[in-house]
């Protein structure tokens, strides 16, 4: 009886503790992005004397002619096409340097994990970028996405590759499969758990990526959802409600994305650390 | 390896990601150390030797840098490691409500640095602020979280922490339950309590997950920029300017040679941490 007791009472204190730290600030967000200008800027969580929803989120939606929808196109294309091109590169490498051992492993995986640890190198990548006239491109920033999450993604399939056994391959062989053929027809659909993995874990990580496009990806017309956030904030200095409506409207794709994978997202996290 | 074997893994397969690796991480990184010597406007160059070095380590508004971001690094670091273990722990209990728990505690780390940052400078504002206000209630005269320079970069760390313990915590997790329930057991009949289970079981065994967390926590916050970029600028001065955000305002300013000196610093700051780190770690886990 008393055991259950504790319990209860651990249970109930853990409780209010997870609402003081992670509740009370995401409602204080969305609280303020409900109301008017002046009681917004008083900061507070009190409920607000009218609700101001729709002209809230439609203003933040048309600031700048409409930059906010541009900038969540940018941000989609950007997401869509980096993953699209990281899950093929990086499920070909990772496929390889598994079934593979030799003289050259032994340099490629520290050329891997060097990707995790070291800080890229800004300006000559801009150097880079502007020599090849892909700076401030879509290309250009989907090849610098691509780039910088290629380490993370190698690890996830390298390590998923050593449970997918070689029988599998020597069968493909013997019905007269060619390299090409055995790993795309073959090995990459069995890739799928790995893959979808790879493709939740980026997707977060590079459309709520800040630094990349602003040193690869700057310029008005090129703005991204995570640097309209940021120039709103001079913007909106004195328009809390705005401020919040605009920080609601971009964390619902991560929101959504939680409700639906959270358990993918954690398992793919603590794999790709651990093995890392 | 067979012939047949190495025609069936070519290497033709790592030409895609190589190029692109190469092309925009492993080129300018092998680059960024003759840049660093230079004056440079992206087109023209001038070899100036290591005066950008020079400059960085003299100039008081460069070098508090290597501080605030050893400074910074190190408490995430170690208050990811106290909280995710703790956590960890409870979260592995017998607590009913331990799947609310956990994801409450992971969700902040899916949501974008930036709208976190701005969130919690708000909340941290001195008179209005959420946290200084409830502060008042209780008789407390709260700081001025930001802009007093004593305190501001400890601020920055605290939000860094509430948002990346989540994953701390689910890498402490998995480590915890890879625990066989037996040890528990057996320790329970050599009539252990609460505190020896955690001591002599949970700490050791979980040592490869505190490594990850180690690692993964102490490199990431000596890279640290936006969460910085986002609260404070790297003010109030230069009170809690890191590494990262001083590239980028030298970047800014067009002085892209000591901005790309600051990136190798960091580089080889990172590898002569991070590697003896490692090191230490592992060998701690094979001494077990």
């Amino acid at each position: 009886m008393s055991k259950g007791w504790n319990r209860t009472l651990l249970e109930a204190l853990a409780f209010l503790l997870s609402v003081v730290v992670f509740w009370v600030p995401f409602y204080f967000v969305i609280i303020n992005s409900f109301k008017d200008r002046t009681e917004s800027s008083l900061l507070n969580i009190d409920w607000p004397s009218r609700f101001h929803i729709l002209e809230n989120y439609k203003e933040v939606l048309a600031a700048q002619d409409y930059m906010m929808v541009r900038a969540f196109f940018n941000s989609t294309v950007i997401t869509l096409l980096s993953i699209a091109v990281l899950v093929v590169v990086c499920a070909m490498t990772g496929y390889v340097l598994q079934r593979r051992t030799d003289r050259w492993s032994g340099p490629i995986h520290f050329l891997v994990m060097a990707g995790l640890m070291i800080p890229p190198a800004v300006v000559p990548t801009i150097w880079v970028l502007d020599s090849i006239r892909l700076f401030k491109t879509m290309t250009g920033i989907v090849l610098v996405e691509v780039a910088l999450g290629i380490s993370f993604a190698v690890i996830l399939y390298k390590s998923f590759m050593a449970t997918i056994p070689r029988k599998i391959d020597e069968a493909a062989v013997v019905d007269g499969c060619g390299s090409y053929r055995m790993f795309f027809q073959m090995v990459f659909p069995l890739l799928m758990p790995v893959t979808s993995t790879v493709v939740v874990l980026s997707s977060v990580g590079i459309y709520n990526d800040f630094v990349n496009p602003l040193y690869f990806f700057p310029g008005a017309k090129n703005a991204t959802i995570q640097l309209t956030l940021y120039n709103f904030t001079s913007m909106y200095n004195t328009s809390w409600n705005l401020l919040f409506a605009d920080i609601m409207l971009i964390s619902l794709p991560p929101l959504v994305l939680f409700i639906f994978f959270n358990k993918k997202i954690v398992a793919g996290m603590t794999a790709g650390a651990v093995k890392g | 390896m067979t012939k047949s074997a190495r025609k069936l893994y070519t290497y033709w397969f790592l030409l895609p990601a190589g190029l692109v690796y190469f092309a925009l991480f492993l080129l300018p990184t092998i680059m960024s150390f003759f840049f660093s010597m230079t004056r440079w406007d992206l087109v023209d160059w001038e070899f100036i030797g290591f005066d950008n070095y020079a400059t960085f380590f003299s100039e008081s508004s460069l070098n508090i840098g290597f501080r605030n971001t050893l400074v910074f690094a190190v408490v995430t670091c170690g208050l990811k490691v106290v909280f995710g273990l703790l956590l960890g722990v409870a979260l592995t209990s017998g607590l009913r409500i331990k799947g609310y728990l956990r994801s409450v505690v992971f969700f902040p780390t899916l949501l974008s640095t930036i709208a976190v940052g701005i969130a919690f400078s708000t909340m941290m504002h001195p008179t209005q602020g959420l946290i200084n206000k409830t502060l008042a209630l209780a008789g407390i005269a709260g700081p001025d979280w930001l802009g007093d320079t004593s305190i501001a970069l400890l601020s920055v760390a605290l939000v860094d922490v509430w948002k990346g313990v989540g994953m701390a915590t689910v890498i402490f997790i998995a480590g915890i339950m890879s625990i066989p329930e037996d040890y528990y057991e057996a320790l329970q009949i050599d009539g252990g309590n609460a505190w020896d289970k955690f001591k002599h079981i949970t700490i050791p065994l979980t040592a490869p997950a505190m490594n990850s967390v180690i690692i993964l926590a102490f490199i990431g916050g000596l890279r640290s920029f936006d969460l910085v970029w986002a609260m404070t600028k790297g003010g109030p001065g230069f009170s809690t300017d890191l590494i990262a955000s001083i590239i980028y305002k030298q970047y800014q300013g067009g002085f892209y040679g000591l901005s790309t000196a600051g990136n190798v610093i960091l580089f080889v700051g990172v590898s002569l941490l991070a590697f003896p780190l490692l090191k230490l770690l592992n060998k701690r886990e094979v001494d077990l």
